[in-house]
Parts: structure tokens; C-alpha cells; sequence
């Protein structure tokens, strides 16, 4: 009797399909090690991750043009650089957006807003958006912390509250390179917040 | 109010400054009828907990939107009509906002106002995120538009906009329970 068993047949397709969807890379987590990559800034010229050995660390910040959130965010992001980069954590910023779903997100309106704002840090344009699903960025802003080894310490939002820095209950980015900085474990090293999807490029 | 009204009508219909008032009256009370769009404001994640365990069995669909994001916006007309696709169905559908509270006068409240919109519309002010959001969907951080689709204990997770209301249609589909289909468990007491 060699029957053809559905149950259990069933159950082994399951399982192959939860392994293969297991084992996508789906983005970093804490702990992985990141891959070079090489983007066109602002200024036209590019900027490698390999640029920053010697650093202490990078916060690579996803954030874009259009973005209310990423706006209300924007002044976060330049003092989180004026205050770590002279303690070798500088902030690379990285518009992950397709320009083809929002044109604000545009490479020659990323170079208005930050002539605009005086961005004292990169502002690459991820064209082909290899590096987004790399770190598996899903918001803007999203904020990526590396160790001088590459390595991720911690994924999350810069602080507890939008509207007020002041306010906010936790600096979460702040303390996570404070921890990294001092030898410790960032505690969270994963935080979430709400934000603004990345737009994706229209498969065609 | 209005029997106030017509009081106020019967006993001073010769007095001038008595009309002028009525009118005053029933002009504020028209104002306020015409303005129907109602809305929640939940300051806890409980409260939406405990509103989804009230769903029971209806399918229920949650859209995570504000009035600042473009894309939820854009996709804020597909939700309304998502009854209609369904008209046989208990299909519930709950726009949760994540707009700002010290914004309400200023930006949600004219929102509603100018789309007039007809699903049950609720602000969801709990400004723990970091907490309430693994709560609800252990696979979403935060972005919006996000969509959760809800039945009995089946659930699913939706990231970003759906483009049209096939899209959205063909995600809803899988968790609403056919009313016609001789499986369906008898309800005692139901509508």
C-alpha cells in the first residue's frame, strides 16, 4: 500500500515554504555586519561605507524630502551629527524613495533641501534602491547605528516623541550611541515608530 | 432642544428679540446635525483592543492612516467602498488615524469634515508606539498606510497602499465568511 498522502504531503510543502521564506534575507538585524555599498551624493560625488573606516560608528539614517514625518524629524537628524561627529559617529543619510512614485523625493530636490537646510552630513540618493533592501529600511525616517566594525547595534527611531524633543520620555538613537560609545549594549536596540512607508519603484 | 424650541416659539411669538434668538438657535442646531462624521478618540491601545474583540466574528478591517500621509489618503476612497463589494457580509471597517491630538481642531476634524467620510473613523492618541505597535502586529514598525485584516482568530498584515479596490478587495476576500454557505455555524440573537 503506497498511498499518496495529502496530510502529510501538505504539511512538508508548508514547511518548505516557511523554511525558503525563513531564510530570505529580509534586511539587517542587530548583530549582522554590514556590506559596502557606494551612492551618489548631493554634491555628485560618491560616498562608500568603506569611506568610514577609522570611525567609531555611522548612523545611517533613511529619511527623504516629502516625508512630514521625516521633516518633523529633520533638525534631530542634523543634531544628532553636530554632536556625535566630533565624537567619530557621523550621520550618512540616505533617501530610500523611488522619485517615480513621489518626484519630491527627486535626486535634484534631495540637492535643494540640502542646500536648503545645510546639511553638514551626505545625502545619497539610493537610485536603484539596492542599499534600502539591504538594511531592509521599511520608514522614513529609519535609523541604522554601526559599530567601527560595520556591525549594527541598533535599528529604530531617533526619540519617543514627534512633536517635541523636548517632551520625549526616550532618546533612544542618542542613548544607543552613548552605550556603543561606552563599551555597552544599546538597551533597546530596537525600538519602532510610526513613519512614512518607502516608496518603492512600480514593478513593471 | 426642539420642543425648548417650540416653546420658546409658542410663548414669544409676538417678541421680536425671542424670534431673532430661535433662529440663532435652530441655525446652530442645523450646524451641528449637518456635521454627522463621527469619531473616537482612543488614548489607550486597550480601547482599540478591547474594539477589536468586539468585531466578534465579522470580518474586520483596521487602516492605519493620518491626515498628513499621501498614500493613505489616496487609498482612503477604496476602504469606504469596501462594504459595497461585499454587501452580503458582516465586514467592519475601522479608520484608526494616527494624526496628531494637538492637531485635531487644526487638521483632523476639517479633514473629516471636507471627505465627509462614512466608515467609523477613530484618532488613536496613544503616544507609547514603541509599545502598542507589537501589540497589534508583531510584523509592522510603524510605517503607514498599514492594513489589518481580522477574523475570528485568523489575521493578516498588509504594508503600504493598495491601488486600487481590487487590490484591497482580494485581500479582504480570504477572511469574509460566506452568509449563504450552509457551513456557516447558526448564530443565536444575531442581527
Amino acid at each position: 500500500m503506497n498511498r499518496f498522502n495529502l496530510p502529510s504531503a501538505f504539511s512538508l510543502l508548508i514547511c518548505a515554504f516557511l523554511f525558503l521564506n525563513w531564510t530570505a534575507p529580509s534586511g539587517y538585524i542587530v548583530g549582522d555586519r554590514v556590506e559596502n555599498f557606494s551612492l551618489k551624493n548631493v554634491d555628485g560625488n560618491f560616498v562608500s561605507l568603506s569611506d568610514y573606516a577609522g570611525k567609531k560608528g555611522v548612523l545611517v539614517v533613511f529619511t527623504c524630502n516629502h516625508c512630514p514625518y521625516a521633516q518633523i524629524y529633520e533638525q534631530r537628524i542634523i543634531d544628532l551629527h553636530k554632536k556625535y561627529a566630533p565624537m567619530g559617529v557621523p550621520v550618512l543619510a540616505i533617501n530610500p524613495n523611488s522619485p517615480l512614485v513621489v518626484p519630491m523625493d527627486s535626486y535634484e530636490e534631495m540637492q535643494k533641501r540640502a542646500a536648503l537646510k545645510k546639511y553638514p552630513y551626505p545625502y545619497l540618493y539610493d537610485e536603484d534602491q539596492y542599499v534600502m533592501r539591504m538594511f531592509g529600511a521599511s520608514r522614513t525616517p529609519h535609523v541604522f547605528l554601526l559599530d567601527s566594525s560595520r556591525v549594527v547595534r541598533y535599528i529604530g527611531a531617533i526619540d519617543d516623541n514627534p512633536e517635541s524633543p523636548n517632551s520625549a520620555k526616550n532618546h533612544w538613537t542618542e542613548s544607543a550611541v552613548n552605550a556603543m560609545l561606552s563599551g555597552k549594549k544599546p538597551n533597546p536596540d530596537f525600538t519602532r515608530a510610526v513613519g512614512c512607508t518607502v516608496k518603492k519603484m512600480p514593478r513593471k | 432642544m426642539f420642543f425648548f424650541n417650540i416653546y420658546l416659539l409658542m410663548k414669544n411669538s409676538n417678541s421680536h428679540r425671542f424670534r431673532l434668538v430661535l433662529t440663532i438657535l435652530v441655525v446652530i442646531f442645523l450646524q451641528r446635525t449637518s456635521f454627522a462624521q463621527d469619531y473616537s478618540i482612543y488614548d489607550s491601545i486597550q480601547q482599540l483592543e478591547s474594539r477589536i474583540k468586539q468585531a466578534g466574528n465579522a470580518t474586520l478591517v483596521i487602516n492605519f492612516w493620518a491626515t498628513w500621509c499621501q498614500p493613505c489618503v489616496e487609498e482612503l476612497p477604496h476602504f469606504e467602498k469596501l462594504k459595497d463589494k461585499f454587501p452580503d457580509n458582516d465586514i467592519q471597517v475601522i479608520l484608526v488615524s494616527l494624526d496628531f491630538k494637538s492637531q485635531l481642531e487644526k487638521k483632523f476634524l476639517p479633514f473629516l469634515r471636507d471627505r465627509n467620510l462614512k466608515s467609523e473613523v477613530v484618532l488613536l492618541a496613544d503616544q507609547d508606539v514603541n509599545t502598542w505597535i507589537p501589540k497589534i502586529e508583531e510584523e509592522w514598525d510603524g510605517a503607514i498606510p498599514a492594513t489589518i485584516v481580522f477574523q475570528g482568530q485568523k489575521k493578516e498584515f498588509s504594508l503600504g497602499k493598495f491601488d486600487s479596490l481590487e487590490e484591497l478587495g482580494a485581500f479582504v476576500q480570504p477572511f469574509v465568511a460566506d452568509v449563504n454557505s450552509p457551513l456557516k455555524p447558526v448564530t443565536c440573537g444575531g442581527k
